[in-house]
This record gives structure tokens, sequence and C-alpha cells, in this order.
């Protein structure tokens, strides 16, 4: 059996670097993009459709494809925070199934670590933004904001910290074999909830790491695909959506996730019992927990007991999450852990992971991004990939 | 027990939301609802997000309401008490808790609004637990 598909990811690339001192962002998209297209052993003249998020310097596209001497006909800029990467691979999907490219470059890169980004730092949007007056003043985080949003979670279904801890601990594991991971050190639930407060209920290791860097996707057509061999990944679904405040009706206990995933798993005629590896976005362990929830892996509010004791690390689980180390261990290039998702899920599925995290037979994998603020206005965006024999 | 306070940003002001900065500086907490559908909506604009209605009008709240979630914010030089707070009239908003214990604050709890003056003298809305 061999399920039809749209588009493959042919080369996937992550910037070995964390801490990027001597080099300019668009130098680290470049890096990243040469990595990737040499990955799928294609070159920057193949390629037809470029893709990056809104930070990415200049006006959308265009500076970067002068910088690294693109020819364009097709691109897109989506800015959905952490998310956009998956965004664009959907995008670049459609794209290339309307024949409106072959070859789709997707790059990210950023230095938060070289240039001091406080994570703890209001973000000044300017004062255009609508909700500005009635947010800013009262200094929100991104750590008070999802602080938030497992308080709530906690309130309503009894998750604690140690089921929390669970996830960080899961990636740990799976960090200890990644050289190039922030945190190296396996750590247990004890270290978690005894680490210092952040805020609360979020301890400093529910948190991810600050990180430079990048990483870039080729996803080309499935003729492309045919000509460069068993190593190209087939995309069989992808979802997208926005979640807000709704007008002032709220609730923190769900991500967009809930509208990604039923688009997806639709799409690709498939449904979360039928994945062997997932990678979920995990800017703090509340992220995957609710993440996991919105996605069908578990019930609403059985977030908890699923990722208690071990089920997510891999050899032991029954779901292998995050196998580099994730945003929480492993790397968070520009504050925007999505790229660096699907990558890992690539890595599955060629049967290229470190050997210690390798899923036996991986031939079905999700990659997950959320993006923005759960507790506010935030992107999400899931992708569903097969093995070349899948 | 009550903490010191952040010294408080001043707001951005907008044509649609002069006339509820104006409002606070009276201590009155404003809301806006639709003349079309009826509902009120969270944070105040010209135009209903429910109906696309641009008959919105101001009016006061209560003040009071309960927390639906919060966080205390530890790892500052002023740590506070970030908090959505549930209004009894149905919408809920970003808020600081003030003049309480960090350590004995919940969800459900109820709070009623004060005000604080900001750097610029704007008034700011926050809440308090109800005694
Ligand atoms: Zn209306």
């Amino acid at each position: 059996m061999s399920r039809s598909c749209k588009a493959y990811i042919a080369g996937v690339f992550e910037h070995p670097t964390r801490k990027a001192v001597d080099k300019t962002i668009a130098q680290l998209h470049a890096e990243v993009a040469i990595g990737a297209l040499k990955d799928a052993g294609l070159t920057k003249d193949d390629v037809d459709g470029y893709f990056c998020d809104g930070a990415t310097p200049g006006l959308g596209g265009m500076s970067m494809a002068e910088y690294m001497g693109l020819d364009i006909t097709y691109t897109d800029s989506t800015e959905t925070g952490g998310s956009s990467y998956l965004v664009h691979v959907g995008h670049a999907m459609t794209a290339i199934a309307a024949g409106k490219c072959k070859v789709a470059l997707i790059t990210l890169a950023g230095r938060p670590r070289s240039e001091g980004v406080k994570s703890l730092a209001a973000k000044d949007y300017g004062d255009d933004l609508p909700e500005r007056g009635f947010e800013i003043p009262y200094a929100p985080v991104i750590t008070n904001m999802y602080g938030m949003a497992a308080k709530r979670h906690m309130h309503e279904f009894g998750t604690t910290s140690e089921q929390l801890a669970w996830i960080k601990v899961a990636a740990s594991h799976h960090a200890q074999y990644n050289e190039n991971a922030v945190l190296r050190d396996v750590v247990t639930v004890d270290d978690v909830v005894n680490s210092p407060m952040i805020s609360d209920p979020l301890h400093r290791l529910d948190c991810c790491v600050i990180s430079d860097g990048g990483g870039a996707l080729v996803v080309v057509s499935p003729e492309i695909a045919k000509t460069l061999g068993d190593r190209c990944v087939k995309l069989l679904g992808q979802g997208e959506g926005i979640k807000h405040l709704n007008s002032g009706r709220i609730d923190l206990t769900y991500t967009g996730a809930v509208k990604s995933g039923p688009v997806a798993f639709a799409e690709a005629g498939l449904t979360p019992a039928d994945m062997d590896y997932v990678s979920i976005y995990d800017s703090f362990t509340i992220t995957v927990l609710e993440t996991l929830e919105d996605l069908g892996f578990c019930a609403k509010g059985e977030g908890g007991k699923f990722v208690a004791d071990g089920n997510l690390i891999s050899g032991t689980g029954k779901l292998p999450f995050n196998t580099d180390g994730g945003g929480l261990c492993n790397n968070h290039p520009g504050n925007r852990g999505g790229m660096t998702k699907v990558i890992e899920a690539v890595r599955q599925l060629r049967g290229e992971a470190h050997a210690k995290v390798q899923v036996p037979d991986c031939t079905l994998a999700l990659a997950h991004g959320t993006g923005g603020s759960i507790a506010q206005r935030t992107g999400a965006a899931t992708v569903i990939m097969g093995r070349n024999d899948a | 027990m009550t903490n010191p306070e952040r010294v408080y940003a001043d707001p951005s002001i907008n044509m649609e939301t002069e006339a509820y900065w104006e409002a606070t500086k009276q201590n009155k907490l404003l809301l806006k609802k639709c003349d079309d559908c009826g509902e009120t909506h969270w944070y105040p604009r010209a135009i209903c997000p429910h109906c696309s209605s641009s008959n919105t009008c101001w009016y006061e709240g209560s003040g009071k309401g309960k927390i639906y979630s919060f966080s205390v914010m530890r790892r500052v030089e002023v740590p506070y008490v970030m908090a959505y707070v549930t209004l009894d009239e149905g919408v809920s908003l970003l808020t600081n808790i003030v003049e309480c214990d960090f350590d004995n604050l919940s969800i459900d709890q109820d709070v009623e609004v004060v005000f604080r003056a900001t750097q610029g003298d704007q008034a700011l809305p926050l809440f308090r637990p109800v005694a």
C-alpha cells in the first residue's frame, strides 16, 4: 500500500549553532538554505518558491531572495509566530499542487541569545495594535501568560506540577544523545518542581531554552521527488488556524490545535492512533500537554495522566515525542520552535534520528507548531507526514 | 498584607478608546455593548465583533467579578499578579490583582475594580479581593 501525496519534503537542515555571536541573521538564513538544499540533492538554482516568516530581514522574502541569489516565481511570508513554518509547509503543498512552484524553500533564523533579548521583557508592537492599551500596562510576558493557562488547566482538571514535569523529563532523556542540545543533563520530576518558580505554576525547568540558530526545509513536487530517492518524506496532510480571546469569552484550557488537528488528520485520512512519532511545540510544558489533548491523543483534561510516568520517552512510552530534546532542552532558534519540530519528524521517518531515540519502523509522524501566546492570540499548524513507502 | 506595586506604564489611547480612558480618570470602568445584538464585548471596539454592527455604545460596568486565572510573576524586581478577571457582565479582561497576599489568591475569588495613576497621569483599572 502506498499513499498518494501532492508534495514531499526533500531536504531539511538544523543549524548546529546555539549562540551565533559572529554571524548575521541573513547569513544564518543562507547557511540553513544551503544545508537543506544539499540535503535534498538540489541547488539554489532549482528553487522557484521562497517562504519565510515576518521577522525575516527586509519586506517579506524580497531581501533574502536577493541576498541568496534566488530566482523566485512564488513567495509567501505568512507570520504566525513559531507555527509559521508549518503554515508554510501547507501553503507550499497547495502551491505545488496548483502548479505554481516545484521547489519551495522555507527558512528561519534568529539570534535572541546573542542579541540579549530578555525573555521577561514585555514586547512592544506599536500604537496601532488594537488590544495594546488593554494589555501592555499590566506587564504581560510569555511566562505569566502561559502560567495562567497552566493554572486554569490545573483548576479545571486537577493537572499537577509533577505531571507537567514529566514532559521536561522525557525531553531531557532524548537531549542527552544530542551533542548540539543546549541542555543535555537528564533531569527528574523532583529537579523540575524544585527549580526556581518563574511565574507560578511554571518553574524554570518548565520553560524552553533561549537559543540562536535556524533551520530550513525544501518541499518539492512528486515529479522532482521521484528523481531524488527514498529520503524524501511524504506530506500527507496539513491544517492551520488562529485562536484568540473571542471578544472576552475566554478559555485558556485549549489551543489552536483544536482547529488545525482535525483538518490535517482528515486530509491525511489518518487518526492520532496511527502516529508512530510526534513533534509537539514545547515553549513550555503546558504547551505540550494542552496540544496533545487538542490533537486527540487523549481526552481533554486527561493530558496530565497521559504524559506521566515516561509515556513520551522513546523506547519506554507509548508516544515518543521530540526526540531531539525539543525546545525544552535542545533548541528554540529565534524563539520560534516550529521549524525544528518538522526537522526531527523528518529524521525519524528517514530512520536518521539518533540510534538511542530512533523509533523502530517509524512510518507515520506528526509535527505541530504553536505561535504567539496560548493565553492571548495564538497560531496553530499541524503537519502529518509519512515515510517514502508509507 | 499587601505588597509594593509597580510603576504603571501609560496605556495606548486612540480614537476608539478615548472615552474609556477619560472615564477611568473618574474611577469608572466602561464597557461596550452592541445596540443591535445586545452583546457586551471586550476589549471595547467601534465595530461589534459578534455581529459587525457599528451601533456599539458605552455603559458603566459593575466593576465586580471573579478571578478566572492568575500567575504571580516572581522573577522581577517588583513581583506582581497577572490575572484574567471575568466581570459580572460576562467578559474577561487582562489585569493585575493588587492589595492582596500573593499566597492567598484563588481562582473564582471575588474581586472589585480599583484605579491607579500611571506614569503619565492616566488612570489604570486593576482589581483587588473583596474584603
Ligand atoms: Zn453586535
